[in-house]
C-alpha cells in the first residue's frame, strides 16, 4: 500500500530514531501519555517502543472509547436490548464488554435481537426497513463519533423516523484528561494527543495542558512514523523547556477544527451534569446527552433503564490501567483470567484497549528479537 | 520481567475450559474460543486416536491403502460473492484439507440443507459451480443428501462436504517434522477470501472489489511432493488465516516462527480495506493458498517450482522457524520493531474510529 508505506519506512524511523536519542535531555527521565488507544494499537503492532532511547517512558491514557463506559452502562445497555420488540444496535467490539449480567453477545445468546452495525446511520436504516420494531443505537466515543451520531439524528428527525432511538454515552475529551493531570500519583512530562479527535475539536481543546499545567501537547497522527516524531517534537520541547500545543497532524487537523461536526453536535446534544467514567470515577461536565427537543429519539427518556452505577468486577484493575497508573501485565488477572476471549474489564475487549494491545502484540513475551 | 514472562506462558498454556453457557458466535471464529469447544466439549466426548490430532484431515489405513478423510460445513453469507459461491467453496475447501494431508483427493460426499423459499435458479448455480470445481480439481461428487427446513431455519443453504483421499507415499507430514532454521513459504497473497467475503455483505461502503482466492491448491501441493521428506509441513491457511495456523504449528511442535512483514505477500486493496477497517490481513481467511514450511537448502527451489504454477505466481519466502522462544509466532514489522503475532481471539471486527 502505497499511501501507507510511506508512514512506515524503516529507514526514516531508524533515523528518527536516532535524533530522539541525540535529543533526549542528559540524565532526566522522561513520561509521556498517549493518551489514544489507536496509539497505544499502533505502538505495540509496529514494535515502536523498541526505537526509544532509555530514560523515555510511553504511559497509556484513557482515550479508547469502548474502554471507558463503566459496568453500570453495559447493564444498561443489556436491558436495553431485551426489552420486548427491540432491535438493539451497537459497534461490535461493545458487544463482547461484560457487564454485571453478562456480555451483550450473551443477552444475544439468550434471544434479545442485538446487532453489529457500522454507523448510526445503518442503525437508521434498519428501523426505517422495520418499521414495526423498535431500533436503539448504542452510541459511544469521543468527539470522533458524536458528529455521526448528531447527523443521524437530524436525519431521524427531519424524515420524521419515530421507531429510532439512541443510547447516547458520548464522552469529550478535555475533562478525563484534566482529571488525570489533578491526580497526584501520576508524573507525566507531556502528552501525545489524538489526532481524530482533535479533527473534530481542533487543537485549541489542549490549551489549558500547557497553559495551567505547563505540559507540552503534541497532536499526532496514527501512522507510527507520526508517532515517533511526535515524541521528538515533545522531547525537544521539554529539553528545550517550553510548553505549547504543537500539531504534527497537519494533514489533517486544524486549530479550530471541523466546525460543521461541531455545529451537529452542538445542535442535538448538550453536557450532563456529569458522567461516570470506568477507573475515573464521576466528572463533572465530561458526557453528552440528547437535547430535549430530541427526547423522542432519547433511549434513555423512551424506556425504564436502571441507570445505577456498579462497581467493576472486584479484581479489574481497568480504572488504574486508563489512568496510566499501572502497565496491564502488572494486573493479577492478566494473560490467565482476563484474556480476550473471557475478558473481565474493558481494556482487554477493545482492540484499542491497553491490555489487548499487550496481550495481543505479547508485550509480555520474552524481550529479544530486534535483530 | 520473568513475571511477566511467566505469566503470559502459563496464561497461553491454560487447559481449555468452556466457562459459557450457551454457544455465541466468537465460538465460531476459529480462534481459540473454537479450539477450547473443539477440545474441551467434542474431544471430551468423542476423543480416539483418529480424531485426538485435529489435524486437517484424519489419516487411516484400510486393505494396504493408506487413506486421508475429511468434513467440512460451509455457511457463508453472501451465498455468491466475486471469486466464488458456496458451491466452489464447498469443494475447494474439503479438497484443500486433503492436499495438504499430503494426499491426492479421489472422492466427495455433499450434503445440502435447504430454507423453504430457497430460488431454484439460486440452487441451480451452486451446484453448477460444485461441478466445475469438482473437475477442476479431479474428483467425483460420489454421495449425496438434501434436506429443507422451514422458512426462518436455515441459512438460504448450507452444504456439508467429505472427501476421501489417498496419502502420497513420497511425503510425510507433520509439526513434529519441522526443525529450526526452516523456511515457511505461503503460495500467493492473503486475505483476499475474507476480504471478498465481507465486501460483498454490502454494508461497509467500500468502494472496491476483492475476488476471493477460493481454488484447490492440490496441483500446488503436488508440485512439491516431490521434495520427499524436505517438505515438512503443509497447511492451507482459511478461517482465522495465516496467523491463527502458524499458532497451531508453534503451539504443536515448541517451535517458533519469525515473519519477515515487508516479505509478506498482500494485494494493495486488501491491504488498503484492513487498514480502513482496522483489520490484520495475518487473520483474514483464504481459501486457495497454502503454506509449507521446507528445508532451508530446498527452500529457494520449492519457491521456484510454485512460481511456475499460475496458483503460485506470487508465493514468497516469509520466515523462518527458529528454536526460541518456544510457542511463539513473530513478526519483524517493516518499521524496525518486532511483536508477537497472538491467535486470534474474537471475530475480526472492523473498528469504531
Ligand atoms: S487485565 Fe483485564 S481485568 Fe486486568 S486491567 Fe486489564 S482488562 Fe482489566
Amino acid at each position: 500500500m502505497k499511501y501507507v508505506d510511506e508512514f512506515r519506512s524503516g529507514e526514516l524511523a531508524r533515523a528518527l530514531a536516532s535524533e530522539l536519542a541525540e535529543a533526549m535531555p542528559p540524565g532526566r527521565e522522561l513520561a509521556l501519555m498517549e493518551v489514544c488507544g489507536g496509539h497505544t494499537h499502533a505502538i505495540y503492532k509496529h514494535g515502536l517502543d523498541e526505537l526509544l532511547p532509555p530514560g523515555l517512558e510511553l504511559v497509556h491514557g484513557p482515550g479508547c472509547p469502548v474502554c471507558v463506559i463503566p459496568v453500570g452502562r453495559v447493564d444498561d445497555a443489556v436491558a436495553l436490548a431485551l426489552e420486548p420488540n427491540v432491535i438493539f444496535t451497537t459497534f461490535g467490539d461493545m458487544m463482547r464488554v461484560p457487564g454485571s449480567k453478562g456480555s451483550l453477545l450473551d443477552a444475544r445468546s439468550r434471544g434479545a435481537d442485538v446487532r453489529m452495525v457500522y454507523s448510526p446511520l445503518d442503525a437508521l436504516e434498519l428501523a426505517r426497513a422495520n418499521s414495526q420494531r423498535e431500533v436503539i443505537f448504542f452510541a459511544i466515543g469521543f468527539e470522533t463519533t458524536a458528529p455521526s451520531t448528531a447527523v443521524t439524528l437530524l436525519q431521524a428527525r427531519a424524515q420524521g423516523i419515530g421507531n429510532f432511538s439512541v443510547f447516547c454515552n458520548h464522552v469529550t475529551i478535555g475533562p478525563p484528561l484534566k482529571a488525570i493531570l489533578d491526580a497526584p500519583e501520576l508524573r507525566l512530562d507531556g502528552l501525545i494527543a489524538p489526532g481524530h479527535v482533535s479533527a473534530v475539536t481542533g487543537s485549541r481543546v489542549y490549551d489549558f495542558i500547557a497553559a495551567e499545567y505547563g505540559r507540552p501537547v503534541v497532536v499526532a497522527g496514527f501512522e507510527p512514523l507520526d508517532i515517533l516524531q511526535s515524541v521528538l517534537m515533545l522531547v525537544r520541547q521539554l529539553a528545550q523547556g517550553r510548553a505549547e500545543v504543537e500539531n504534527q497532524y497537519t494533514r489533517v487537523v486544524r486549530e479550530q477544527g471541523n466546525p460543521r461536526a461541531l455545529e451537529a453536535i452542538e445542535q442535538t446534544m448538550e453536557l450532563r451534569d456529569s458522567f461516570e467514567w470506568r477507573g475515573l470515577g464521576s466528572i463533572p461536565r465530561s458526557g453528552l446527552r440528547l437535547r430535549e427537543e430530541f427526547s423522542e429519539w432519547d433511549a434513555e427518556r423512551r424506556y425504564a433503564v436502571p441507570g445505577v452505577s456498579v462497581p467493576d468486577h472486584k479484581v479489574c484493575q481497568c480504572g488504574q490501567v486508563l489512568r496510566g497508573l499501572v502497565k496491564p501485565w502488572e494486573c493479577k488477572v492478566f494473560g490467565n483470567a482476563c484474556t480476550p476471549e473471557s475478558p473481565i474489564g474493558t481494556c482487554m475487549v477493545s482492540s484499542e484497549g491497553a491490555c489487548a494491545a499487550y496481550y495481543h502484540y505479547g508485550r509480555n513475551r520474552p524481550k529479544r528479537l530486534s535483530r | 520481567m520473568s513475571e511477566r514472562r511467566s505469566k503470559a506462558a502459563a496464561g497461553r498454556r491454560r487447559k481449555p475450559r468452556l466457562l459459557n453457557e450457551r454457544i455465541t458466535l466468537v465460538h465460531g471464529a476459529g480462534g481459540k474460543a473454537t479450539r477450547n469447544l473443539v477440545e474441551a466439549l467434542f474431544l471430551g466426548e468423542l476423543g480416539n486416536p483418529l480424531l485426538a490430532p485435529l489435524s486437517d484431515s484424519a489419516l487411516l489405513e484400510a486393505g494396504g491403502a493408506k487413506l486421508a478423510f475429511t468434513t467440512d460445513a460451509h455457511v457463508v453469507q453472501p451465498l455468491f460473492f466475486p471469486g466464488g459461491d458456496i458451491g466452489s467453496l464447498a469443494v475447494n475447501g474439503t479438497v484443500n484439507d486433503i492436499a495438504v494431508s499430503g494426499a491426492r483427493p479421489l472422492v466427495l460426499s455433499a450434503a445440502f440443507v435447504l430454507e423453504e423459499g430457497l430460488p431454484i435458479s439460486d440452487l441451480r448455480r451452486v451446484v453448477a459451480s460444485m461441478a466445475e470445481a469438482a473437475r477442476e480439481a479431479g474428483v467425483v461428487v460420489a454421495a449425496g443428501d438434501t434436506k429443507v427446513v422451514e422458512r426462518g431455519r436455515g441459512d438460504g443453504l448450507t452444504v456439508t462436504t467429505a472427501a476421501i483421499g489417498l496419502v502420497d507415499e513420497r511425503v510425510s507430514l507433520g509439526a513434529e517434522k519441522v526443525r529450526p532454521g526452516d523456511k515457511v513459504i505461503v503460495s500467493g497473497t492473503l486475505g483476499d477470501h475474507g476480504m471478498a467475503v465481507m465486501i460483498a455483505r454490502g454494508n461497509l461502503e467500500l468502494e472496491v472489489e476483492i475476488a476471493s482466492d477460493s481454488a484447490s491448491i492440490y496441483p500446488l501441493a503436488e508440485s512439491l511432493f516431490t521434495l520427499g521428506e524436505d517438505l515438512r509441513w503443509l497447511r492451507d491457511p482459511t478461517r482465522g488465516g495465516l496467523a491463527t495456523t502458524l499458532n497451531e504449528l508453534t503451539e504443536a511442535s515448541g517451535l517458533c516462527v519469525v515473519l519477515d512483514e515487508k516479505a509478506l505477500p498482500v494485494r494493495e486493496q486488501v491491504a488498503a480495506a484492513c487498514e480502513i477497517l482496522g483489520l490484520d490481513p495475518l487473520y483474514v481467511a483464504n481459501e486457495g493458498k497454502l503454506i509449507a514450511i521446507v528445508a532451508a537448502d530446498r527452500a529457494e527451489q520449492a519457491l521456484a517450482t510454485l512460481r511456475a504454477h499460475p496458483l503460485g505466481a506470487e508465493a514468497q519466502i516469509v520466515g523462518e522457524v527458529e528454536p526460541e522462544p518456544k510457542g511463539l509466532v513473530l513478526l519483524q514489522t517493516a518499521f524496525g520493531g518486532s511483536r508477537v503475532v497472538d491467535m486470534l481471539a474474537g471475530d475480526p471486527l472492523p473498528r469504531i474510529c
